[in-house]
């Protein structure tokens, strides 16, 4: 019942302040951004603002936390009180302390992973749909084969045999992601590869660096971002769910994913605590989600008519 | 007819070469470590007497096509070799756990479909509707929540106050009914986490064609909304829907990982995760292998009967 009263507030403050967010910002921007705020749903003004909320706590960690992050401050599994907001962990450490870092370890290194798999993943598939021919076949052949195997399968597997530190966990992620990502980058490039600017570009004699970087990265971004959103969730997931499993990142790092596994006994005493690094993981894929579905909505057009 | 048996004939050809290269990913990927898995595994303190006789226990001494074969010729005979950590063979690990695993996904599935396809209809039924919303919204968070998220909060709601076990002892004595309750928690995170995927396209796929022509023509005939949903909507719509389906089961096979281990079940996920933090890598080649050939049939049957069900699928060719 507590939980219903408190998603019920949580809804009715996050209403207003979704609305004032949107009306600040189409106050404070230049003008032609300024009409995009003013007509974005509310649901997408909503994820602005858990966005930019996570990315501030995550840069000032440090000065928002009441204590270290891996310092023993009291006994173990505190209760609620003035010093520890949200009481202690396993080990007496400082649950709210390490719920702030935890923003700048489990975002930030779902971040560096979606960035490096995009990276990789649309280097690749453009420069196939620009070759074809044999590299774009065996390239795509190759990447339907990793993919015949379930995602969260096979990193388990790649993990097992690399070892399960930050930087593997990294690795293994953006490797098996950039295969998805390849594949939407070959299909949205292979429409602009036989566009006629394409073909001008390479009687002008245009390399195919110079192709990839000024004519079709900048015609297939659209749906690249609106991708990264997406994957960025999926990312964060995955690498949260490894944590979870004791599999992803490792302590004494303050991460969400293992924070819930560190203390999830007291949920079956009633103990909400454990919840909050999970509501937090949920809530900033909410909001991106948020945001993809409003960008997606833009990008399709839909608007004009509207 | 014929054509329809050429045809299951065909995907099964290409369901088995697809199989054969996920095996040969699976048994590769341990050839792309630096140095090999014996000294991997034993560290760097390793003598290089420990780390020869790993490796001649492991058969690492041999070259990769040869042990590839082996490894393939045994699988096949339900052999998966023994475990590094337990010495035990591998088949009767799994054995027990294979079984339990797909009692927990057929569970989750037999509530997660019906309950998907009646919320989808409806949804579609009454479109733009509160319920419609409500169940878009629901859908959509479903989807963004991590599946331990689920599962501790049904464990906060039901199991703290004790109508269901938190915790999954399962013993081969069990009645099927004491086994669905004991179980239960653990099918309904399942089924919440496919559900929302579900029921999301089975809403577009009926409202993309709720425009064409022929639904008008049944709606100008004055027939019921239900009536035209059920019966002129709903078949036309299957392939899509049966895709997406398979796709969710595919999911339930790696969304049981995370479930297993917050119920403590004694599944084939569990098995895997330990068999991770140990690096026992042949215990993870072989639930690897189950799991990849799970998705691999299902993807092959939806496949198929996605074809079935639309004729002109068949015919172009």
């Amino acid at each position: 019942m507590g939980v219903l009263i408190f998603l019920a507030a949580f809804i009715a403050v996050s209403i207003p302040l979704s609305w004032l967010f949107r009306a600040g910002l189409a106050r404070s921007l230049p003008r032609h951004m300024a009409s995009v705020a003013r007509d974005m749903p509310l649901t997408a003004a909503f994820g602005l603002w858990v966005i930019a909320l996570y990315v501030f706590v995550a840069i000032f960690a440090p000065l928002l936390a009441p204590f270290p992050e891996r310092a023993v401050v009291g006994t173990q599994f505190q209760p609620w009180d003035s010093t520890h907001l949200l009481g202690t962990d396993r080990l007496g450490r400082d649950m709210l302390s390490r719920l702030l870092y935890g923003a700048r370890n489990t975002v930030g290194i779902a971040f560096a992973t979606t960035a490096l798999a995009f990276v990789v993943g649309s280097l690749l598939g453009i420069w196939a749909a620009l070759r074809g021919g044999w590299l774009d076949q065996g390239l795509s052949r190759f990447v339907d084969a990793l993919m015949a195997i379930p995602s969260l399968i096979f990193s388990l597997l790649l993990l097992t045999i690399f070892g399960t530190t930050v930087l593997t966990l990294i690795l293994v992620i953006a490797a098996v992601d950039a295969t998805r990502v390849y594949r939407i980058a070959r299909s949205v490039a292979q429409g602009v590869v036989v566009m006629d600017y394409i073909e001008a570009a390479r009687l002008r004699g245009e390399g195919n660096w110079y192709l990839i970087r000024r004519e079709i990265l900048p015609n297939a971004l659209a749906p690249l971002v609106a991708e990264f959103g997406l994957r960025f969730c999926f990312v964060f997931l995955t690498i949260s769910s490894l944590s979870f499993l004791g599999l992803g990142i490792q302590p004494p790092t303050a991460d969400w994913g293992s924070m819930v596994r560190d203390n999830a006994t007291l949920i079956t005493f009633g103990d909400v605590t454990p919840l909050l690094p999970a509501g937090a993981i949920a809530l900033l894929t909410v909001a991106v989600n948020f945001v993809v579905d409003w960008q997606l909505y833009r990008a399709s057009g839909l608007k004009e008519q509207g | 007819m014929h054509a329809v048996v050429v045809m299951i004939l065909q995907r099964l050809a290409l369901g088995v070469l697809t199989l054969f290269v996920v095996s040969l990913v699976i048994f590769g990927a341990t050839e792309l470590l630096p140095g090999d898995l014996a000294s991997s595994l034993l560290g760097q303190s390793a003598t290089p007497e420990t780390v020869a006789a790993l490796r001649r226990q492991m058969g690492l001494d041999q070259p990769a096509p040869v042990r590839y074969w082996a490894w393939l010729t045994g699988v096949l005979q339900g052999d998966f070799g023994v475990s590094l950590a337990t010495r035990r063979p591998i088949s009767d690990m799994l054995a027990a756990r294979l079984g339990n695993t797909v009692f927990l996904a057929l569970y989750a599935a037999a509530i997660a479909v019906p309950l998907s396809l009646i919320l989808g209809v409806l949804a579609a039924l009454w479109r733009n509707s509160l319920f419609d919303r409500i169940a878009n919204a629901g859908a959509l968070s479903a989807i963004s929540f991590p599946e331990f998220f689920v599962a501790y909060i049904l464990i906060f709601l039901l199991a703290q106050s004790g109508f269901f076990p938190s915790m999954v002892r399962l013993n081969p004595t069990m009645s099927l009914g004491d086994k669905l309750y004991v179980t239960f928690l653990p099918a309904l995170t399942l089924t919440l986490v496919v559900t929302a995927h579900m029921m999301r396209m089975t809403r577009a796929a009926i409202i993309n064609l709720m425009a064409s022509p022929y639904i008008e023509m049944a709606r100008l005939k004055g027939l019921s909304p239900l009536r035209i949903v059920l019966r002129h909507a709903l078949p036309n719509a299957l392939a899509p829907i049966i895709n997406v389906i398979a796709l969710n089961l595919a999911y339930l096979i790696t969304g049981v990982v995370v479930v297993e281990v917050v119920f403590v079940y004694p599944g084939l996920g569990q098995l895997m995760v330990d068999s991770v933090s140990k690096r026992d890598i042949a215990v993870v080649q072989a639930i690897a292998l189950i799991f990849a050939s799970a998705y691999v049939l299902l993807n092959l049957t939806a496949d198929v009967l996605s074809t079935l069900t639309n004729p002109r699928l068949m015919r172009r060719k």
